[in-house]
């Protein structure tokens, strides 16, 4: 079980947390001009690397605040967070 | 369980007890090219190579694994077969597998335990129940054999399951494929492994791809690996959750995330349970082996990671939806506990076929329900390769449908006890 530093409530146990995948996405600023391979890749491409990922959790069972960490998911080790 | 088959079970177990000096197939030394390379040992790439050989007459071919052989998803999945998939091109590509298994014993002259215990997927509310008979209709609509059961023909198959009203998961009916069931997973590697062996395919084992070959206009032209480079006119990967990390040394993005997916067993007991049982809701999917350990499957860990590891607050959810279901399961005692890494689709469903690389081809996306797909998935894989286009089945199947948007949802069918 992870470990996850919530930058309000501090270290609790994985169980506690939503998670939210791929942190630094934003809508289209304009989706209508979008190409459909562009859409698509908004829609479904997601970064999947074996090393450090900038991820998104929620602390569901806390102050149900999102926050952001890095994490290697090659070793599943935490190395740093920001709210 | 003894077939007549060259290497029954019988034949195994003498070969271990004599210090295991059969080989199934040759440790092969990396060549220097070969017409096609498959990356990945596991089930869907020994299958393919298999079927490359067997269907296509292309021999010229090596499966190299970065570890060994049927040693990732392959020994680590629960073993389920089935084909009652919603969609028709799910349906299709399933029931394709299916039939398949069905005289693969036959084909490959190798007792792999298949056997045909039926696959109860359990209904826990009234839209569980709407859906379940709508997959009964639209499977029979496509040929495969789907009952509706009523609680107490669920009792009746499944004797153990608890279908009291008053349960905290009441069992309001199930589905059942007859037809589904279970194989011995190493096994079924193994066969396909002597398989191909025999029509003179290189099986080469620690042989980790580092970096593709690149040709005329970029075309991926091979492989370098751990050892060494190996040229190919087309290379295809078959690495389950490993794909992406593949993929980006060819600069491709694919629609994946690579999941943690555990599963375990128990200890060995006598008989108890006849079938295999799966409940989408409660993230339950277990059957006994023949040696008598549960087998049972969790739902995928949330997070992305290559760890081949999850945390156990997952197992102690799904085991305590199990002991609701089967209160006999309180008094069984955990054995061991694993994970796999699977890559996950947003559809559910698998992704096969070219890709915008000249040279490289992949199948991947499986998610948590390869097993049952790795003779299909061999089959139509292999004419994709041998054809250089996609195998009617293959076609729905191809990257392309998430920029078409015509994605083939199985969420429902497969959910996370694909």
């Amino acid at each position: 079980m992870l470990l996850i530093p919530c930058p309000w409530c501090g270290p609790r146990d994985e169980a506690e947390f939503r998670y939210g995948g791929q942190a630094g996405l934003s809508y289209p600023s304009d989706p209508e001009a979008l190409s459909d391979e562009q859409w698509g890749d908004y829609l479904f491409m997601r970064d999947n690397p074996k090393g450090d990922f900038a991820e998104r959790w929620m602390h569901a069972a806390g102050c149900r605040r999102w926050f952001d960490v890095v994490r290697d998911t090659s070793s599943d080790e935490i190395r740093g967070g920001s709210g | 369980m003894e077939g007549p088959y060259a290497y029954a079970s019988t034949a195994v177990k003498a070969d271990w007890m004599s210090g295991g000096s059969a080989r199934y197939w040759r440790a092969a030394e990396p060549k220097s090219g070969y017409d096609v390379v498959v990356v990945g040992a596991g089930g869907h790439g020994l299958a393919t190579a298999y079927y490359l050989a067997q269907n296509h007459g292309i021999t010229d071919v090596a499966v190299i694994e970065k570890g060994w052989l049927g040693g990732g998803n392959m020994a680590r999945n629960t073993t389920v077969i089935r084909s009652n998939y919603l969609w028709d091109e799910s349906a299709a590509i399933y029931e394709h597998s299916l039939k398949l298994w069905e005289g693969l014993e036959e084909a490959l002259d190798f007792d792999i335990q298949f056997s045909q215990r039926g696959v109860l997927n359990l209904a826990h509310d009234l839209g569980d129940v709407r859906t379940s008979m709508r997959r009964v209709h639209a499977n029979r609509l496509n040929g495969i054999d789907a009952e509706w059961l009523d609680p107490s023909q669920v009792k009746e198959f499944c004797p153990i399951v608890n279908v009291s009203p008053g349960a905290r998961y009441p069992v309001l009916g199930a589905t059942l494929q007859r037809r589904g069931g279970v194989a011995r997973h190493d096994k079924v590697a193994w066969a396909f492994a002597r398989g191909a062996d025999r029509h003179g395919v290189d099986i080469v084992e620690h042989c980790e791809v580092t970096g593709f070959v690149r040709g005329d206009g970029g075309r991926v032209a091979g492989v370098e690996t751990t050892r060494g480079t190996i040229h190919a006119n087309t290379v295809a990967l078959a690495a389950a959750g490993h794909t992406s990390v593949l993929a980006s040394m060819a600069g491709l993005r694919l629609p994946l995330q690579s999941h943690p997916l555990q599963a375990l067993v128990s200890v060995l007991l006598e008989p108890v349970l006849g079938c295999v049982v799966m409940s989408n809701a409660v993230h339950v999917y277990v059957s006994q082996a023949d040696k008598g350990e549960l087998v049972m499957g969790a739902g995928i860990d949330a997070h992305n990671s290559y760890t081949q590891r999850g945390a156990f607050h997952i197992i102690e959810h799904q085991m305590a939806a199990a002991i609701e279901l089967f209160p006999v399961f309180a008094h069984a005692r955990l054995l061991r506990t694993w994970g796999g890494i699977v890559d996950v689709c947003p559809d559910a469903s698998p992704i096969i076929g070219l890709t915008p690389v000249d040279g490289l081809l992949i199948n991947c996306g499986w998610g948590t329900g390869g097993f049952k797909a790795t003779p299909g998935s061999g089959w139509v894989y292999a004419d994709t390769i041998a054809n250089g286009r996609p195998h009617p089945l293959a076609e729905p199947y191809a990257l392309e449908r998430f920029t078409t948007g015509a994605l083939i949802d199985e969420h429902g069918a497969a959910a996370v006890a694909h």
